[in-house]
């Protein structure tokens, strides 16, 4: 059933921080029919492959049903009870900040608002971080910095009416792909300049001007370089700068300081950007991790705010600098305050007076007064035993931290630990002494911020399956429990929103940007149908931008200028370990891959983990494509597999962080980052570790689909869904020497398999099929393995009579590796199209395979693959 | 004026030979036949036997086409001696035929073992019609016992279980068809003929034939094992038909020898068929044969034609049973093997590699690629090519070598596709000098 004739739910992409809106449509069997809304501002009925993959993502096969005390199923009554106690003793015991919570930018406002609450105003601890200190703290430290605030400046029509835009350490196009899309189009339109600045070629230069391949974690120099430019040019506005800034000067000798040589950047092409941001007055400057993830984030962020400040380009139509967040409430985490170093409602932990009033509005036994441990600092803590009481909810650290196997290790040492979540299939929550079930998109009901401010509600489509709870209902019913009855006697979410809008109205009154006191009495009914709206919401102001008056919320109104210089990373590439280790996203999946492994569709474009290294660097290595190579730092190790290419930085390869012990055991890339992080922001610095690398030296390698689970026992594996099961690489270090029975152990199945071997190469292939129909096959080769996978995975429970062949015969065509997730178009198919063509563009190209018809994410790599092949072509 | 050729034997060599002969011309032609009858295809007794044909459908040359063509048949009578210094033969009747050329396409005898009972009433070989009958007589639930499990012993045993009749092969070498198949495939076929009911015993030693009222009764093995049995068939194995020639005092090795032109020690003799011995091969597959009766034709006719012994492919067909191998597939040290099996579909195949060429095949269950392979054995190709799919035949040829990236591949890694999309340096100046200029 597509759902269509079904009613339609209005919600919000649980991915990004685009936030965009989508319709939603039950299929009365546990399903979603999902498009994008046309309505809502962010996307305006776009969505990408993750989000129109959005309705494959609900099986309900791994989900948790039922609390878990101690790997026994056990009742809300006895889990809740546990929780509150075991928090409650060790708060009597070692005192407030003997707990902590580790929470999530996945997490909906009303969900943060009652986890802050109860840490902040209750417990009494500013113990309360999120997963977004390891995507956007280093901008939070910049812009309150120079506005004094947490304030998003812009909005996303700015993309539309910028003539320059300049992409800082963002892949857009992957990333945020429906932005991307937007920017495209608005370049198309009107010619928009486009400039990447980041040290890979990324799917986002397709669309760009200028890519400045720059030296990784120099973008301060870059910038305090483009300052001086600016300076020296005569491009500063100086009436503006005298009216509304302050540290101007400071800020120019701090600059002046820097060299933009150390940037590695031709000196041609650091001038061209310089003089394009000179003389063009709409600029937009997006950033993203690039930046943020960086020991220096926060000084980064600070140095592009300058130069907006210093040309008075903010805050204008067009114009601005534009953080793009990584998770879908990131923003509302921080509106709530659910982060370690704020109060809430954009109120500051260190203000006397905000305390006291968030106290006062919350009834609140004592509020924390000092910040509490940020992330890293967090899980040192539990490492070292100063946290007794954890609890996680809706992320995996174990994964996703810096040195993330000493965070598991500190998980698992910890007294008490509690997850709530989803599944009890992640790397965290097999830590846990509790597990607590937790409702998920598409269940849950509540509201979102996105980047530029907009809130969203994201409602339920579907019922919580089994006992999962809403996180909000789960952490105010702790509180009850912990003793504070009335405090927490929310009954829905509805509640929890009022009151969080009534506490920004406060916030207002004291001089906050974060007000949406307009929405404080919002009637059921009203929230219920509440459009996406930006903030600010209040009686005088309803959205647009912030600053086009030149008035900030600094002490004096005046933006400040920071005086920052260049500071490398803290990790200095050394002949033991030469490399810097850039990490990152890939286009269709999203963080640990809890939900998008879920997709075989999302599953078909990357589905192993990989090194991307550049060919120089290979060649020193003597690695070959599709080698796999064993990245390694003084934290940890990881094996990965050999993707050679130039769109890598020499010296500077690039893995996706994705990949877990659910997923990928040995390709974690978590515990090789050194915890590094930023002195102001908190933030790790997750793209800049120190790296050595060797070829893994594999005895054999495999390739298995099945339709059933796989139990590999293999030195490298990597799983990935597929439409009829499972697909499997691996690689081992021993020699197997009895290929059927590690078949059988794998596949667990004890069947009598079609064999072919070619006993003198070493290869061998073993299929197992039950009633005529393949169950499991396996490849195995002395060299990586050729197989045409696409093929091999589409005949699980087929005939497949000559599947051992490893790929189609004459009369079937390989498509290929999936290149549009969405209308599975193959690269082979592709190619037959563009090389069929005399002179083919990207719409045609789509338009003849369907390709890039749907969310358009792979547009850049049809026109790179029209690039290659339609140019091989007329060159021949 | 014509000449005179005498042909002793009608069987499948000598049919080719007398078509060739007769559409040239300039020959008339006697043909002795010890069998009253004119050619069939022997090859397709099997089937007959089986009762999937008649043997009306099998005969390839009867009478009339002989009539046709101006032969002279003497069906039905032993030739018992040739006198090549007068250049006659004699048959049974004692009168003396005079030939200007004679070609002998005697064909082989079957190999009887000198088992004490081997002459008793019911002990037969599997040659000829009249064996075949002799089978097809059988009646149900009767018993018959079958000694040599190669192709002609499995054909008979397959043949008359057909029928319904209860039948034993005993077999001395530790697998079926020892001589075609290696030892999985020779499982396999076992593993088929004693699903369908028919019993099989290999490493047996034949002992002695035990019979009542001078008719067979029962076949005793070394181990003491008694088979009663109805009929027993022996299908051991064939000799080159050579005491004639023997007697004529032809050279004669194993078989009759002949050179590249079929001519035998005597100018004016010449041979074909199982008969013969050629660079000391002997044969007993068709192909080679029909050759021969072709080289031999144009010997006579005047023409140029040397005979050369290709290798010879086996495709055979026991009733069901799809089995095909060619060339050599001995284990070795300089050999590599390439092995595909599916037991649930009763599949196996087997290459044997030397130095990058295919030396042998072996297949069972699935013979559809046979021809190819063995084109390649006759033709020595380098298959290190194509070795990853070599055994899944001609259909999985030709494409390119696959992308062992395929997993990540939507990133391809070629540099050309990633380095600055695939623009040139030049393109990429010229996009900065554009934004100078803006």
């Amino acid at each position: 059933m597509d759902g269509s004739g079904q009613p339609s739910i209005k919600s919000t992409c649980p991915y990004c921080g685009v936030g965009c809106g989508v319709i939603l449509r039950p299929d009365g069997v546990g399903g979603l029919a999902v498009e994008g809304d046309p309505d809502h501002p962010a996307n305006h009925g776009k969505l990408c492959s993750k989000g129109l993959a959005l309705g494959e993502t609900l099986s309900l096969d791994d989900r948790l049903l039922a609390p878990v005390v101690g790997g026994i199923e056990s009742d809300w009554d006895s889990a809740l009870d546990l929780v509150a106690t075991r928090f409650r003793e060790t708060i009597d015991a070692h005192g407030p900040d003997s707990v902590a919570f580790y929470v999530s930018g996945q997490l909906l406002t009303e969900d943060y608002y009652v986890a802050n609450k109860l840490m902040k105003g209750f417990i009494g601890s500013a113990n309360i971080d999120t997963n977004s200190r390891l995507c956007m703290a280093s901008t939070v430290a910049g812009h309150k910095r120079a506005f004094g605030s947490d304030t998003v400046p812009g909005t996303y029509e700015d993309l539309d009416e910028a003539d320059l835009v300049v992409l800082v350490g963002s892949n857009l196009a992957w990333c945020h792909p429906v932005l991307y899309q937007r920017l495209a189009a608005a370049r198309a339109a009107r010619g928009t300049k486009v400039v990447v600045i980041d040290p890979r070629r990324t799917a986002t230069c397709d669309i760009a001007d200028l890519h400045l391949k720059i030296a990784p974690g120099t973008d301060v120099a870059l910038f305090n370089g483009l300052l001086t430019h600016l300076a020296n040019t005569g491009a500063v506005d100086e009436a503006y700068v005298a009216a509304h800034t302050e540290g101007f000067d400071a800020a120019i000798d701090a600059a002046a300081q820097d060299s933009h040589q150390i940037t590695g950047l031709p000196a041609a092409d650091i001038a061209t950007f310089y003089t394009l941001f000179a003389r063009t007055t709409r600029v937009v400057t997006v950033f993203s991790q690039g930046v943020n993830q960086s020991s220096a984030g926060s000084d980064k962020v600070n140095a592009i705010l300058n130069c907006h400040l210093a040309t008075g380009r903010i805050g204008q139509p067009g114009m601005g600098p534009f953080s793009v967040t990584g998770q879908p409430n990131a923003m509302g985490g921080r509106e709530t305050g659910g982060l370690a170093n704020m109060l809430a409602a954009h109120l500051d932990l260190e203000n006397a007076d905000h305390r006291a009033a968030v106290q006062t509005f919350w009834h609140a036994p004592r509020v924390a007064d000092q910040a509490g441990l940020k992330a890293v600092d967090m899980f040192r803590a539990v490492g070292d035993g100063r946290i007794k009481a954890l609890w996680i909810a809706c992320t995996n650290p174990a994964v996703s931290l810096p040195e993330a196997g000493a965070v598991a290790d500190a998980i698992k040492a910890c007294p008490f630990t509690v997850v709530s979540d989803l599944t009890a299939r992640t790397d965290t929550a097999r830590l846990a002494d509790v597990v607590l079930p937790a409702t998920g998109w598409g269940e849950k009901d509540g509201s979102v911020t996105n980047s530029d401010r907009t809130i969203s509600r994201q409602r339920a489509a579907l019922p919580a399956p089994g006992g999962a709870r809403a996180d909000w209902a789960i952490f105010a019913e702790v509180g009850r429990r912990m003793g504070w009855e009335a405090a927490f006697d929310y009954q829905s979410p509805v509640e929890v929103f009022r009151e969080h809008a009534a506490l920004s109205g406060i916030a207002g009154t004291l001089g906050r940007d974060f007000d949406i006191s307009g929405l404080s009495d919002l009637s059921d009914a009203e929230y219920d149908a509440l459009a996406p709206q930006r903030w600010p919401i209040t009686a005088t102001r309803a959205g647009g931008r912030f600053f086009g008056d030149g008035r900030f919320f600094t002490p004096s109104g005046r933006a400040r200028f920071q005086a920052v210089t260049h500071r490398a990373p803290v990790s200095t590439p050394s002949d033991a370990m030469p490399y810097r280790l850039n990490s990152g996203r890939v286009r269709d999946q999203w963080h640990t891959m809890t939900r998008t492994a879920k997709t075989p569709r999302l599953s078909r474009h990357l589905a192993e983990p990989f090194l991307q290294i550049h060919p120089a660097d290979a060649e020193a290595l003597g690695l070959k494509p599709a080698d796999l190579a064993r990245v390694h730092s003084a934290t940890g190790s990881a094996i990965l597999r050999v993707l050679i290419s130039e769109d890598a930085a020499p010296g500077a390869p690039f893995a996706p962080m994705h990949w877990t012990g659910e997923t990928a055991p040995a390709a974690r890339i978590g515990p090789v980052i050194a915890a590094a992080t930023d002195p102001i922001s908190g933030q790790p610095e997750t793209k800049a570790a120190t790296v050595a690398i060797e070829r893994f030296d594999a005895a054999w390698y495999g390739f298995a689909v099945s339709c059933g689970a796989m139990a590999p026992q293999a030195t490298y594996w990597a799983m990935a869904r597929t439409d009829g099961g499972m697909r499997a690489e691996l690689a081992g270090d021993a020699r197997v020497t009895d290929w059927v029975r590690y078949a059988r152990d794998l596949f667990q199945t004890t069947a009598e398999p079609v064999v072919f071997e070619d006993a003198a190469h070493r290869i061998t292939r073993l299929a197992f099929f039950e009633s005529d129909r393949l169950e499991a096959a396996i490849f195995v080769s002395p060299e990586p393995v050729a197989v045409a996978r696409e093929f091999v995975a589409a005949a699980l429970g087929t005939p497949a009579a000559s599947l051992l062949a490893a790929r189609p015969g004459a009369e079937v065509k390989d498509p290929g590796p999936t290149v549009c997730s969405c209308m599975s178009v193959g690269r082979n198919t592709l190619i037959d199209a563009i090389t069929g063509q005399a002179a083919p563009s990207v719409d045609g190209i789509c338009q003849a395979t369907g390709a890039g018809t749907s969310c358009g994410s792979c547009r850049p790599e049809v026109a790179a693959l029209i690039d290659r092949f339609a140019l091989r072509q007329a060159a021949e | 004026m014509t000449k005179h050729l005498v042909i002793i034997g009608a069987g499948m060599a000598a049919g080719r030979l007398v078509e060739h002969i007769t559409e040239a011309g300039g020959w008339t032609v006697t043909l002795f036949n010890a069998e009253p009858r004119g050619t069939y295809d022997r090859i397709m007794l099997s089937p007959v036997l089986a009762g999937d044909k008649t043997y009306a459908e099998i005969v390839t040359h009867d009478a009339a086409f002989y009539e046709e063509r101006g032969v002279t048949c003497r069906f039905g009578e032993r030739v018992t001696a040739i006198d090549r210094v007068a250049k006659t033969v004699t048959g049974q009747d004692g009168v003396a035929v005079a030939y200007d050329k004679l070609v002998i396409a005697t064909g082989s005898d079957p190999f009887m073992i000198p088992l004490p009972g081997h002459d008793l009433e019911g002990v037969i070989a599997y040659r000829d019609l009249e064996d075949t009958e002799r089978m097809m007589a059988l009646g149900e639930s009767q018993k018959a016992v079958v000694i040599g499990g190669g192709l002609l012993g499995l054909e008979a045993a397959a043949g008359m279980h057909a029928r319904g009749v209860d039948v034993t092969v005993v077999h001395l070498m530790g697998h079926l068809m020892e001589r075609q198949l290696d030892e999985a495939a020779g499982y396999l076929l076992r593993k088929e003929l004693v699903g369908r009911g028919i019993k099989v015993l290999c490493s047996s030693n034949s002992k002695e034939i035990l019979g009542q009222d001078s008719k067979v009764r029962a076949l005793v093995l070394e181990n003491g094992t008694e088979l009663p049995c109805d009929l027993l068939v022996m299908a051991v194995g064939i000799r080159p038909s050579t005491a004639l020639a023997k007697d004529a005092g032809l050279i004669v090795g194993r078989g009759l020898e002949v050179d590249d032109q079929m001519v035998t020690s005597d100018p004016d003799v010449l041979a074909i068929g199982e008969c013969v011995e050629h660079h000391g091969a002997l044969f007993g597959l068709v192909a080679p044969i029909y050759e021969q009766a072709k080289v031999a034709a144009q010997t006579l006719l005047g023409e140029d034609a040397t005979f050369v012994n290709r290798e010879t492919a086996t495709k055979l067909k026991v009733t069901g049973c799809d089995l095909f191998s060619a060339g050599d597939f001995a284990e070795g040290e300089d050999r590599e093997d390439i092995v595909f099996r599916d037991p649930a579909r009763g599949v196996y195949k087997r290459l044997v590699l030397k130095d990058n060429r295919i030396i042998g095949a072996v297949m069972y269950g699935d013979t559809t690629d046979g021809a190819w392979f063995h084109g390649m054995i006759k033709d020595r190709t380098d298959v290190s090519g194509m070795r990853e799919t070599l055994i899944f035949g001609p259909a999985f040829q030709g494409g390119g070598a696959l992308d062992p990236m395929v997993a990540v591949a939507a990133l391809q890694a070629d540099a050309d596709l990633c380095g600055c999309n695939g623009r040139t340096i030049s393109q990429k100046t010229s996009a900065t000098q554009t934004l100078q200029a803006a």
